[in-house]
């Protein structure tokens, strides 16, 4: 059987600056950060002939007319909410390895704190005549959240996501402290990168745990950022990649999976067990590393306990010991698994973590300035999204 | 449906196998779909049975009785709808016969919930046409 190990690089990399009130349409940030990582690649717009855009109302072809590709010869889009990015490197290495398309871009953007705000997912304004209770929400999960979480306020992710906190605290005494580690750490990473919305804006512990609730057991800062902005990434071959600007960043192991049954959190037999549990061996064992080697982890950071969670869903600590795992200095830039080095969506931007894959090119280009992880070789990236779908890219220099 | 005048809040669209739930629920009984070969219980509805591959279900009656799972309790309002109401906890519930679903407790503080609480379903007749499953301490 074919392996899509090192089969594809990601050769460019491009992003708008991150803000609130852009100003500009979905789509123009996009096309944006889209040119950006075309030009990062050393390519013009029109050597783009696959485009894997975001489950979100612009199209492929809406790319493929303003790049001006006039041979569209591959357009696909994975709904899989937050996790799409990471599992869009699958389907657009699949597309390489094929020979279906040569070089394929990867945008992905959105109006993320003055447009459609994930606070309002669900919901509706009162009395605005808007649309139904759950058509904001994603496909599979429109019907779950319409007809069966709404009618008792449990509408967005905080709540539903909270729902596995509260038991992984229950049985397993997780401090809310390992919950705070995360977001500390991700606020210390982004000083020290100007693109970072919350560079500037240092977060104690003391801060962390001083401020208000949300949904408990999250407060403000378990939350993640609501941004505006774009990033992208560009792909093609390793044969083509080794002749373009920068050093080849190797989509080593790729995988996707999906929560059982994805569509409702409750009935879960093991709510503990994620699209991550079932990606995490398969992209391991096609990128023929283990977890010992990664350098850096770019873990999606939508909230806090979710990154505790998807830690024990990829095996770096036992069930119900991330507690334990994360005290200490293990995920700072010299420690022993750096961790969101960008800062995240937590502090960096929610471009539903287009800017980790970001991130992690760069750190394995060596060019990530003053947060570079020594001597980074190879990087882990997951995806998180809906109702926990899942995705891993095992990255390499 | 949407919210009314008497009841702001919104209610369940009632479509496809949504419209049967609540349906029972309105005649004061709460059913889940049982796979009619397996057995196995289910929810939320679906065509067909995950355990065996059947297409023949019954609506068949729970107890009514479980216990606590887990929960959230919402401090901040997501939705207009329920601002009145903050704090509030949508909860999960694990049924007698395996199935889990997400509902309130009506009596019992948030301080007091813990893991295993048994509950056991009343019914909110929140406007004429829908009632509500909830949960209350079970004795």
């Amino acid at each position: 059987m074919h392996s899509l190990k090192d089969q594809a690089c990601i050769v460019g990399v491009g992003e708008t600056d991150y803000t609130r009130g852009s100003g500009k349409t979905d789509l123009a940030l996009m096309l944006e950060a889209s040119v950006n990582a075309i030009r990062d690649a050393g390519l013009r717009p029109h050597d783009v002939d696959g485009v894997i855009p975001p489950p979100l109302p612009s199209t492929a072809e809406h790319f493929a007319a303003n790049l001006g590709v006039e041979d569209l010869r591959y357009a696909v889009t994975v709904h899989m909410g937050g996790a799409s990015p990471v599992t869009s490197l699958q389907s657009a290495a699949m597309a390489i390895a094929c020979g279906v398309a040569h070089t394929v871009l990867v945008p992905l953007g959105w109006n993320g704190y003055s447009g459609m705000r994930v606070r309002n997912l669900g919901g509706r304004k009162k009395g605005d005549g808007g649309p139904p209770p759950g058509s904001g929400a994603p496909g599979a999960l429109a019907t779950t959240i319409g007809e069966y979480y709404l009618p008792y306020g449990a509408n967005v992710p905080v709540q539903w996501y909270a729902w596995l906190a509260t038991r992984h605290r229950e049985l397993y005494g997780t401090p809310e402290e390992a919950l705070g580690t995360v977001a500390v750490t991700s606020r210390r990473h982004a000083q020290r990168n100007d693109k970072a919305y919350m560079q500037g804006r240092p977060l104690s512990m003391e801060d962390y745990l001083n401020a208000r609730w949300v949904s408990k057991p999250f407060r403000l800062f378990d939350c993640c950022l609501e941004t505006d902005g774009a990033a992208a990434v560009v792909l093609t071959s390793a044969e083509r990649a080794r002749d373009l600007e920068h050093d080849p960043v190797y989509v080593s192991g790729i995988a996707e999976g999906h929560p059982y049954p994805a569509d409702d959190i409750p009935a879960r037999p093991d709510p503990f067990t994620i699209g991550l549990s079932f990606a995490t061996p398969n992209a391991l064992r096609m990128a023929d590393v283990d977890l010992e080697d990664v350098d850096f982890a770019e873990i999606y950071d939508c909230f806090t306990y979710v990154v505790l969670l998807q830690m024990e869903a990829l095996g770096l600590c036992g069930r119900g010991e991330v507690g334990d795992y994360a005290r200490g200095d293990r995920f700072a830039l010299s420690g022993e698994l750096p961790l969101n080095t960008h800062g995240g969506l937590h502090s960096e931007a929610h471009v539903w973590g287009m800017n980790h894959i970001v991130e992690a090119t760069r750190q394995l280009r060596h060019d990530a300035g003053e947060r570079q992880v020594e001597d980074a070789r190879l990087g882990l990236v997951t995806g998180w999204g809906d109702f926990g779908d899942g995705s891993l890219a095992i990255l390499r220099r | 449906m949407t919210e009314t005048p008497d009841y702001p809040r919104p209610l369940p669209r009632l479509r496809g196998f949504a419209a049967d739930f609540y349906a029972y629920c309105r005649q004061h009984e709460l059913r889940f779909q049982r796979c009619a070969d397996c057995g196995r219980w289910r929810h939320v509805p679906r065509d067909m049975c995950a355990a065996c591959g059947s297409f023949d279900w019954e609506w068949a009656r729970s107890s009514g009785k479980g216990t606590l799972f887990s929960w959230t309790t919402t401090m901040q309002p997501m939705m207009p709808q329920f601002a009145d109401l903050v704090p509030y906890s949508p909860v999960v519930v694990e049924l007698e016969e395996g199935v889990r679903m997400l509902s309130w407790l009506v009596d019992v503080d948030a301080d007091d919930f813990a893991l295993g609480l048994p509950v056991e379903v009343v019914f909110d007749d929140v406007t004429p046409d829908v009632t509500l499953p909830k949960f209350r301490r079970a004795g």
